[in-house]
């Protein structure tokens, strides 16, 4: 049986999240994969706006903060300047799919050899529980009181069936982190996604379902247990594109 | 050195590749798009890159993003696009980065129009984006003065890590001169002079952060001090200006840029009429050459500024004469160029005033 | 020393650690609370211990360190 620390392409210093909040699970996993391919020295991460905003105080590598929804253009242009060194995204729903969905949308088509882990919590946590892009019909929010009404609200968006479409993306994947065998599966997601931008294939997105314990008024073992029965049905889990673009 | 006649809009161009910028992101919009042009032709042979973003906001952040991992670059735009780049901004003043950007105005507000203007003299010396910061401001007058002052601002953002404008106009961009070039060669810049990009450390530093967020408000207001302490420092060495006949000036003409060149021939057409005329005409908007205005205008008696706006410079002329001085304006808006005889004719109103 | 060591100072008491545990001797332990004011995860078996890890990778806080050999360094 193998050790099991903390990944040394994280630093010492604790999480901020709240109590049962999966940011820290997938950080880990990042981390754990930059650890096995052995590239901290030349990886480059751009944190979001959002509760991941001070990532940046968590991960060895060197790291820029990015305006809400714009880490996909900062990528861009950090690895157009250095298209030898390895560039991640770590984004939310609000940013990636809501105020960032050009820049996704784009660096995607593109096919930016980059990687973006995108968190799907279907909330805004850090301003306190507001509808996301991806909050569910029916879903009760700070700005959904009375339960998020398609009619009103609109619909849901599936970013990983949508930007499966586009042929700059290599890697369309949606995983969850609700137990360790869908923990290895997001880490084998996240390493595929290195592995695609380590020969230069293209886009690769990870899509992580995840739980907010605290906006969604659940407990860390029940908001896993509210992810499974809600999200999963509705975001299905699987891959949507794999393959190099060139 | 050779000579070349070229276009403005490419003798920018043209120079930022000279000056070491490897990475160009452009979005298209009239009247600037001679320098995405250009740099989409240039960049690939000299294993640089142009990449047209999706939107300005998207290009912004494509040099926010470049320009922090420590490699040189720019953007360039028009009025509009520029309002939309103010997010991106931003976010490079409060993350001390340095890049170049690129406002060749036209009118405004809202979509305007796409003749030459000035209006957005205001947005690059007072507001760019939201907090308290500055960026440099150049503005050219000439095409060789596109060539040289591209070159002073990619070295002036990289010395005081902060990002530099060149403040032009459609007239100057689309203008066919002579400009020489102050190298033949490009100069290359690595981030190896930039000891806080964040490219990779390489296992030989503690990891380089780049952020503008700071959540302990004593901590927001030591850095945004400092960096007002370093505008000081930008204060006392980088102010320009060029001054004509204005050493016996009764009526100093203050102008800057294409605006400026058709002041200089309502001066000579007002000397050559027996009016001391002169002009006076800011190189850099900021910091702005107060001194320099002072010094121009210590014989004046009215001072006139003229502007393709509704007098935005005004209020940095009459800041720096301390109100010691009367300031009348002239100025043509919406994109419609004053013409050398109707400044004339305000020199000669303001002439007439003062004989009274 | 035990197999499974909680940071008694990181751990935040979210108990995800316990729902994974297959020998089911990882509990929250109710007897303090760690200077952030959470009770925190305990193995209460070490020699039931097979230092799979499961529990470490559910952690959301890094906060469990596994040591096969017992000798937490």
């Amino acid at each position: 049986m193998p050790e099991f620390r903390k990944p040394k392409s994280l630093t010492d210093v604790p999480f901020h999240y709240c109590p049962g909040c999966t940011h820290g699970i997938v950080h880990r996993l990042v981390a754990e994969v930059i650890d096995e391919m052995g590239i901290e020295n030349e990886t480059i991460g751009i944190c979001p706006v959002g509760c991941s905003v001070m990532a940046y105080d968590y991960f060895t590598c060197d790291m820029i903060e990015a305006a809400h929804g714009r880490a996909p253009a900062v990528a861009t242009g950090v690895k157009r300047g250095n298209p030898d060194k390895f560039v991640f995204t770590y984004q939310g729903d609000g940013d990636l799919a809501a105020i960032g969905t050009a820049e996704t949308v784009h660096a995607a088509a593109r096919g930016e050899n980059i990687t973006v882990i995108f968190i799907n919590n279907t909330t805004y946590g850090m301003t306190g529980g507001q509808m996301a892009p991806t909050t569910l019909p029916g879903q009760v929010t700070q700005t959904t009181p009375y339960g998020r009404n398609p009619n009103v609200e609109g619909f849901p968006v599936r970013v990983c069936e949508m930007l499966a479409t586009l042929s700059g993306v290599a890697l369309a994947e949606r995983v969850t982190v609700t137990d360790p065998a869908n923990i290895r599966k997001a880490k084998a997601a996240i390493r595929k996604g290195f592995e695609f931008q380590k020969n230069k294939q293209g886009f690769s997105i990870i899509e992580v379902l995840s739980t907010c314990p605290t906006n969604w008024g659940l407990s860390p073992v029940e908001a896993m247990k509210w992810l499974k029965e809600n999200m999963v049905p509705y975001y299905p889990l699987g891959v949507f594109k794999e393959g190099a673009i060139r | 050195m050779e000579r070349n006649l070229m276009k403005g809009n490419e003798a920018l161009a043209e120079a930022a590749i000279r000056s070491g910028c490897k990475c160009f992101f452009g979005y298209p919009i009239t009247p600037q798009t001679e320098i995405s042009a250009y740099m989409a032709k240039r960049m690939p042979k000299i294993g640089g890159v142009f990449l047209q973003a999706e939107s300005e906001i998207a290009a912004i952040n494509m040099v926010y993003g470049c320009a922090a991992s420590g490699v040189r670059c720019m953007t360039s735009s028009s009025s509009p696009g520029i309002s939309l780049k103010s997010e991106g901004v931003s976010y490079m003043a409060g993350a001390d980065l340095p890049c170049v950007i690129v406002n060749v105005m036209r009118g405004g507000p809202g979509l305007g129009g796409i003749q030459p203007s000035q209006s957005d003299y205001w947005q690059a010396t007072r507001a760019l984006g939201h907090g308290d910061f500055q960026i440099l401001v150049f503005a050219p007058s000439s095409v060789q003065e596109m060539a040289d002052l591209m070159s002073l601002a990619f070295d002036s953002a990289d010395k005081y890590r902060m990002p530099a404008m060149i403040l032009a106009d459609g007239l100057l961009g689309q203008m066919m001169e002579p400009v020489t070039f102050a190298s033949d060669e490009i100069h290359e810049h690595t981030a190896a002079e930039k000891p806080w990009a964040a490219c990779g450390h390489g296992g030989k530093r503690p990891h380089n952060i780049i952020n503008s967020l700071y959540l302990q408000a004593e901590e927001l207001e030591r850095l945004v001090v400092e960096r007002f302490q370093r505008y000081e420092t930008v204060k006392g060495e980088l102010h320009m200006a060029e001054q004509y006949l204005t050493e016996d000036a009764e009526i100093v003409v203050t102008a800057y840029g294409s605006v400026a060149r058709l002041a200089k021939a309502a001066v000579d057409s007002a000397r050559a009429q027996g009016i001391k005329a002169g002009l006076v005409r800011p190189v850099t908007l900021w910091p702005f050459p107060e001194q320099e205005v002072r010094d121009a205008c210590r014989n004046a008696k009215r001072v006139l500024c003229v502007e393709m706006s509704m007098g935005q410079m005004i209020e940095d002329v009459k800041l720096a004469l301390g109100c010691r001085l009367p300031v009348e304006f002239f100025g043509r808006t919406g994109g419609v160029i004053p013409k050398p005889s109707e400044i004339l004719e305000q020199i000669k109103a303001l002439n007439a005033k003062e004989a009274e | 020393m035990a197999k499974m060591n909680v940071d008694f100072e990181v751990c935040k008491g979210c108990a995800l650690c316990t729902t994974v545990c297959p020998k089911k001797i990882v509990v929250i332990s109710h007897e303090r609370l760690n200077p952030k004011g959470y009770y925190t995860a305990e193995c209460i078996d070490d020699d039931a211990c097979i230092a799979c890890a499961m529990c470490a990778m559910m952690c959301p806080d890094c906060a469990i360190t596994i040591t096969p050999d017992g000798g937490d360094k």
